[in-house]
C-alpha cells in the first residue's frame, strides 16, 4: 500500500460521492413539490371535490368533477391522436427511415419538440376552433395530440434501435413477414421503453394549460358534448390559483394534487399491465 | 455427391456490400439429405453465401445479389422471399431466442406468426420440434419459462427446434457451436448427424475437425472465391488445390 493506492482509491470514492449528491439535488425539488402540493392540497379534497361541480363565487363547497373528467376525456382525445401517429412513426424511422426522408421527418420532429405548447394551441384554434366556430373539447384533444408525437416517435424510435438485429433476422429467416416481425417481435421486444416515452408524453400534455386556453377553453358545467368547451383541471387550477380568494385557491391546490395523483396512477398502472413477463 | 438427389445449386453467385464484392461467381450443388460444411478464413465470403441462400443477404440494406440459386430446379430469386425462407431455415451463430416469449412461443412462433391458430397442432409441432432437437427432456416441465433462462448450448438447440418448427427442407447454420462449450458442441454435432436424415443441411464453421466430423461435403472458400469442393474424406485426406492444404493444415488462416 503507498501514496498511490490512496490517491487512486479517494479518486474513486471522491467520483462516486459527486454521483450521489447530484442525484440527491435531482430528486429534492420533486420532493418539496410533492410535499407541498400534498399538505396544501389534502385539505380541500374530499368526496364533493370529486362529484360536484364548482360553486359559484362566495358559496363555499363544491368540486371539480367536471375538470377531472374533462382532463381525461381532453387526454384520451390527444392520445388517439398522438398514439397511433407517434408510434407508426417512430416505427417507421427505426425501421426503414435509413433515408433522407426519415432525416427530414427527425428534423422536423425536433423542431416541433421545441416548439412552445401555446403555439400548438394556436395551431388547433385555426385547423379546428375557426372553421368550428367555437372552442371544443375535440380542439383541445387535437392541441394535444400534436403535442404528443413528436415524443412518442422520438422515444418509440430510439427503443426500436435498441432492439438487436438478431432478434429481426431470426424471425425473417423463420418466413414471417417483415411487418410481422416489426409488430410481434421488435415493437414486442422493445415495448417498455416505448411505453415509457407513452407515459412521458401523456404525463406532460396532462399538464398543459396553455393550449388548452384558447382551444378548449372552460367549462363550469357537465360537458354534455365534445363540440362544446370542456373543462380541464389545468384551466382550473389557473383561474383558481390567480383567483382572490381564499377557498379557489386551496381547491386548485387540491386540483393540482388530483392532477398529480391521476398521471402516477395512470403510470404504475399501464406499467403493471405492460410489465415484462420474465 | 454421388447418389443423391441435387436439393440446391448455385450458379455464378455473386454478392455485394455497396460496391464491395464479397462473393464471386460460386457455382456449387448441395444434395439432398446430407451436410456441406463450408470452411476458410474470415472475411472469405462463407457466411455471406449462406445468407445468400434463404435471401437473408438482401435484408441488410445496400447490398446485391447477381447469379441464380435453385432450390428443386426453381430460381429462389424469381420467388417470394418469405416463402423462400419457410423451405430453407437458418441457424445463426449466437443463439438468439426471442426474449419476450417463453419457452414453448419461441418454438411456436414460426407457427403462429404465420397465422396458425390451431392450438393442437401447435402443440404437437412444438413437441416434436423440441424432441428432434434433443431438448425435449431438458425442457419439457419448464416449457412456459423464459427461453432466456436456459443456457447458452440449451439455446441454441431451442432455436434449431424454432427452425425445425416450420418443417423447412433445408437448415443452414452459421457457425452454430461457436459461441459455446465443448459438450453443447457434440451436441449440437450430434444433431447435426441426426438431422441429416431428414433435412439437407449447410454448415459454415471455423473450426476444421467439426467440419471434418459432421460433413459428407466441404467446400473451402477464399476471398470470395469457391477453391475446392469435394467429398469431406478426400479434401481432408488429400487436398487438390496448395492453397486448401495450406489451410487445412494451418499454415495460414
Amino acid at each position: 500500500m503507498n501514496w498511490y493506492f490512496y490517491f487512486r482509491k479517494s479518486k474513486g470514492i471522491l467520483f462516486y460521492t459527486l454521483c450521489v449528491i447530484s442525484a440527491l439535488i435531482a430528486i429534492v425539488p420533486l420532493i418539496f413539490i410533492f410535499y407541498h402540493t400534498l399538505s396544501l392540497g389534502l385539505k380541500a379534497i374530499n368526496w364533493d371535490f370529486f362529484t360536484q361541480l364548482p360553486k359559484p363565487v362566495g358559496e363555499s363547497g363544491g368540486g371539480m368533477g367536471n375538470a377531472i373528467v374533462g382532463t381525461m376525456i381532453l387526454v384520451g382525445i390527444g392520445s388517439l391522436i398522438g398514439l397511433p401517429i407517434g408510434i407508426f412513426s417512430g416505427i417507421y424511422l427505426s425501421e426503414y427511415g435509413n433515408n433522407p426522408l426519415g432525416t427530414l421527418i427527425r428534423f422536423f420532429t425536433e423542431v416541433l419538440n421545441g416548439i412552445p405548447s401555446i403555439v400548438t394551441g394556436v395551431v388547433a384554434y385555426s385547423l379546428v376552433v375557426i372553421p368550428m366556430k367555437h372552442f371544443s373539447g375535440y380542439a383541445g384533444g387535437v392541441a394535444l395530440g400534436i403535442l404528443m408525437i413528436p415524443t412518442i416517435t422520438r422515444t418509440t424510435e430510439e427503443m426500436l434501435k435498441l432492439v438487436p438485429r438478431s432478434l429481426r433476422e431470426a424471425s425473417l429467416a423463420l418466413g414471417i413477414p417483415e411487418w410481422r416481425t416489426i409488430l410481434s417481435i421488435v415493437l414486442k421486444t422493445g415495448l417498455g421503453g416505448v411505453v415509457t416515452g407513452i407515459m412521458l408524453a401523456i404525463s406532460r400534455v396532462a399538464g398543459e394549460t396553455a393550449p388548452l386556453l384558447f382551444t378548449s377553453l372552460n367549462n363550469r358545467f357537465w360537458h354534455t358534448t365534445l363540440d362544446q368547451p370542456i373543462a380541464s383541471l389545468t384551466v382550473f387550477i389557473y383561474n383558481y390559483g390567480v383567483s382572490p380568494f381564499d377557498d379557489w385557491i386551496a381547491q386548485a391546490w387540491g386540483g393540482a394534487l388530483v392532477l398529480m395523483l391521476l398521471i402516477t396512477s395512470l403510470s404504475l398502472i399501464v406499467r403493471n399491465i405492460t410489465k415484462k413477463k420474465f | 455427391m454421388e447418389n443423391n438427389k441435387i436439393k440446391i445449386v448455385a450458379k455464378d453467385l455473386s454478392a455485394y456490400f455497396g460496391k464491395t464484392k464479397a462473393i464471386d461467381k460460386i457455382s456449387l450443388s448441395i444434395p439432398e439429405k446430407s451436410v456441406v460444411a463450408i470452411i476458410g478464413p474470415s472475411g472469405c465470403g462463407k457466411s455471406t453465401f449462406l445468407r445468400c441462400i434463404n435471401r437473408m443477404h438482401e435484408t441488410i440494406s445496400n447490398t446485391k445479389v447477381e447469379g441464380e440459386i435453385l432450390l428443386d430446379d426453381k430460381n429462389i430469386y424469381l420467388m417470394d422471399a418469405v416463402s423462400v425462407r419457410k423451405k430453407i431455415g437458418m441457424v445463426f451463430q449466437k443463439p438468439n431466442p426471442f426474449p419476450t416469449m417463453s419457452i414453448f412461443d419461441n418454438v411456436a412462433a414460426g407457427l403462429k406468426l404465420n397465422g396458425i391458430r390451431n392450438k393442437k397442432f401447435i402443440s404437437e409441432v412444438v413437441e416434436k420440434s423440441l424432441k428432434q432437437a434433443a431438448l425435449w427432456e431438458e425442457v419439457k416441465d419448464i416449457l412456459s419459462k423464459s427461453g432466456m433462462s436456459l443456457s447458452g448450448g440449451q439455446q441454441q438447440r431451442l432455436c434449431i427446434a424454432r427452425t425445425l418448427a416450420v418443417n423447412p427442407e433445408v437448415i443452414l447454420m452459421d457457425e452454430p457451436a461457436s459461441a459455446l462449450d465443448p459438450i453443447s458442441t457434440a451436441k449440437i454435432e450430434e444433431l447435426i448427424y441426426d438431422l441429416k436424415k431428414n433435412y439437407s443441411i449447410v454448415i459454415v464453421t471455423h473450426n476444421m475437425q467439426q467440419a471434418a466430423r459432421v460433413s459428407d461435403n466441404t467446400a473451402f472458400f477464399y476471398i470470395g472465391e469457391l477453391v475446392e469442393y469435394d467429398l469431406t474424406k478426400e479434401m481432408f485426406t488429400s487436398p487438390k488445390n496448395k492453397k486448401t492444404e495450406d489451410y487445412i493444415t494451418g499454415r495460414f488462416g
